[in-house]
């Protein structure tokens, strides 16, 4: 850690000065501005509503320690958003996840000099690759009915078809590494065809996703359609799983015990729950992170019967 | 000083004395008040008892033109066992109709305790000659409302024919006989506080048995510091007459949060003695479902969704 923090990023961080035991160069040098990094839910920032925060491994940053109730209002912001969300055009939510790649272009040194300061070793890299990954799910927003919906030979005068409808509020544990191509790979593919999501996000790296966040709020996805909650996992997921208005959990790099009594906590309503991992390298690859399978997952397919001729 | 008509009403409003001033209302310190009642943290066993008691004092309300039968004997089979299976939920106090629908409720609702309250008197405008709304007022009752909720003539209270206002609560209340009358002031279009006071005082010496912020038709509708105001005028009525007159804020209520917060008001302005339905009532349509999710809540320990509990 103490290592980490001699990085030439360490050094051109804002608030750098304010480190324990660092004497400010200049007494006569601005002071700089610290962020109060706060969650996103219901397309607004908030603080957790129990007053909690904690602190990050490097001991500079406070992050929201975020609560059950947090949950519940962050899945009541979701439900708010969804008809709305998944009543747009397919064409149209296709634009708005472009233009979050866009916003993220637009900030790439931010989320770059972020994942540095949390370990990562290829920073630009892993930013590159997540900006294109919301690029290429806002690309299927129009185009995963044609692969997952279809016209059914029947037997009898009738059309079949089975087409796809989205879930509703998904809870979404991501993965801890990559902190931000996890975080939009994950996000992504579930909001894409309609769902809205719940993010209970990294506790190794809250920051980045805070930073995404931001470029989420700017780039015309509606309030409520992506809540993002930072604070303990283990502590707040077993309220979502619980939680009778949430449809389905996708849960990354979980296992064991915690993964189990969610899944029992979700069988009530009949939740669907998938527990998935991908290796590091796997994220980056087009056909297992990128892959439209991650957006079938969260899908439900209604099947109809039409009479021929009528 | 606005002296009520001399001669001619019911008897029992020849008994109060007339209004005295209206005390000026303080805008802020009632509203820093109403919002400091709703800052109370009120959980578990508390919070059960406090929603139960809330169903127990809900006028279940549709009013829309779309109403049908059908509707109607949803909305009362709801008021009658909110939640089936769980008798510890109590009924509901009352539906509130429109006139054409009350015998449809009294069907309904028959064999129960629910009873079966109209609006009248032209709701929700009031602009109608006052032999209409008499009449309108008879009809209703004679089709089998136990309560009428009659809205006064904004306009007439606006341009200060105060003393009109009151001949037609007095008059309506009369058209009720054993009808209970609320009097709905519509706070949102009367204005200030100060004119919510004297409007509230106006129906309380006129011979009201409830008053009523809203018809839910115009926003604001109830608000904390409006009920508080109204809660205010009947205490202060009670020390002068002895009488006790009920309150009813409806809508915009529509979660458990807020429906606590009201009974707060009423706790900390009136007492106990006014914490049941005949007393206070509150109007709401959509409110039921979100308090039946806490108390579900409560009871599960899980929150609970939408979709596991029947549309209004």
């Amino acid at each position: 850690m103490s290592e980490r923090r001699k990085t030439g990023a360490e050094r051109r961080r804002p608030g750098a000065d304010l480190e324990p035991g660092s004497e400010p160069a200049d007494p006569l040098a601005r002071l700089a501005v610290k962020k109060t990094w706060k969650m996103y839910v219901g397309g607004a920032f908030v603080r957790s509503e129990s007053g909690r925060y904690l602190v990050t491994a490097d001991g500079v940053d406070n992050y929201p320690w975020a609560s059950r109730k947090d949950g519940r209002d962050a899945v009541t912001a979701a439900q708010a958003a969804q008809k709305g969300w998944a009543g747009k055009t397919a064409y149209n939510r296709g634009q708005i996840l472009y233009r979050l790649g866009e916003v993220m272009e637009g900030r790439r040194a931010e989320l770059a000099l972020s994942l540095e300061r949390a370990g990562e070793s290829q920073p630009e890299r892993e930013v590159d690759a997540a900006i294109d990954r919301a690029i290429s799910f806002a690309g299927w927003s129009d185009k995963y009915q044609s692969l997952f919906a279809s016209s059914n030979p029947v037997a009898g005068p009738h059309f079949g078809f089975s087409v796809t409808d989205p879930m509703g509020v998904v809870v979404i544990a991501a993965p801890d590494r990559p902190a931000l191509l996890g975080l939009v790979g994950s996000i992504c593919p579930v909001i894409v065809s309609g769902n809205v999501a719940v993010v209970v996000v990294s506790e190794v790296d809250p920051i980045t996703p805070l930073i995404l966040a931001e470029c989420l709020a700017t780039s015309d996805l509606p309030g409520g359609v992506v809540n993002l909650l930072t604070g303990k996992r283990a502590e707040v997921l077993p309220h979502l799983a619980k939680h009778m208005g949430v449809r389905a959990l996708d849960l990354w790099d979980l296992t064991g015990d915690d993964a189990v009594k969610l899944e029992v906590a979700a069988a009530d309503n009949v939740k669907r729950v998938t527990r998935r991992s991908l290796e590091l390298e796997a994220w980056y690859d087009e056909t297992r992170g990128g892959s439209p399978g991650n957006i079938e997952r969260f899908l439900e397919t209604k099947t109809v019967w039409h009479p021929m001729g009528a | 000083m606005h002296p009520i008509a001399s001669g001619g009403g019911p008897a029992e409003r020849g008994t109060l004395p007339p209004p005295g001033p209206t005390p000026p209302i303080d805008r802020i310190a009632v509203e820093e008040r109403a919002a400091a009642l709703g800052k109370r943290s009120i959980k578990k066993a508390t919070k059960v008892a406090g929603l139960k008691l809330a169903i127990s004092m809900m006028d279940l309300t549709t009013l829309e033109g779309a109403d049908s039968p059908g509707k109607v004997r949803a909305l009362c089979q709801k008021a009658r066992t909110p939640e089936p299976g769980d008798e510890s939920i109590p009924s509901c106090a009352a539906v509130c109709v429109y006139p054409t629908l009350v015998p449809v409720a009294k069907k309904a609702l028959e064999g129960s305790r629910v009873r079966v309250a109209s609006v009248a008197t032209a709701f929700p405008s009031g602009l109608s000659p006052l032999s209409v709304k008499l009449e309108d007022t008879r009809r209703a009752v004679e089709l089998g409302a136990d309560e009428i909720d009659m809205v006064i003539d904004r306009g007439a209270f606006l341009s200060g024919q105060y003393q009109r206002v009151a001949d037609e609560i007095a008059q309506v209340k009369e058209a009720c006989g054993e009808a209970h009358l609320k009097v709905i002031l519509e706070t949102g279009e009367i204005g200030s506080y100060d004119n919510v006071r004297r409007a509230s005082d106006l129906a309380m010496h006129a011979g009201t048995d409830f008053i009523k912020t809203s018809t839910g038709k115009i926003q604001p509708a109830a608000t904390p510091p409006v009920t508080l105001v109204m809660l205010e005028a009947i205490r202060d009525f009670y020390y002068a007459t002895g009488r006790r007159i009920g309150m009813k804020p409806a809508g915009g209520i529509r979660t458990a949060k807020q429906a606590l917060h009201y009974l707060v008001l009423v706790k900390e302005t009136l007492g106990d003695a006014w914490l049941t339905p005949d007393l206070f009532r509150l109007g709401a349509s959509t409110l039921l479902n979100d308090v039946l999710m806490q108390l579900k809540k409560e009871a599960s320990g899980a929150y609970q969704g939408p979709d596991y509990f029947s549309k209004d």
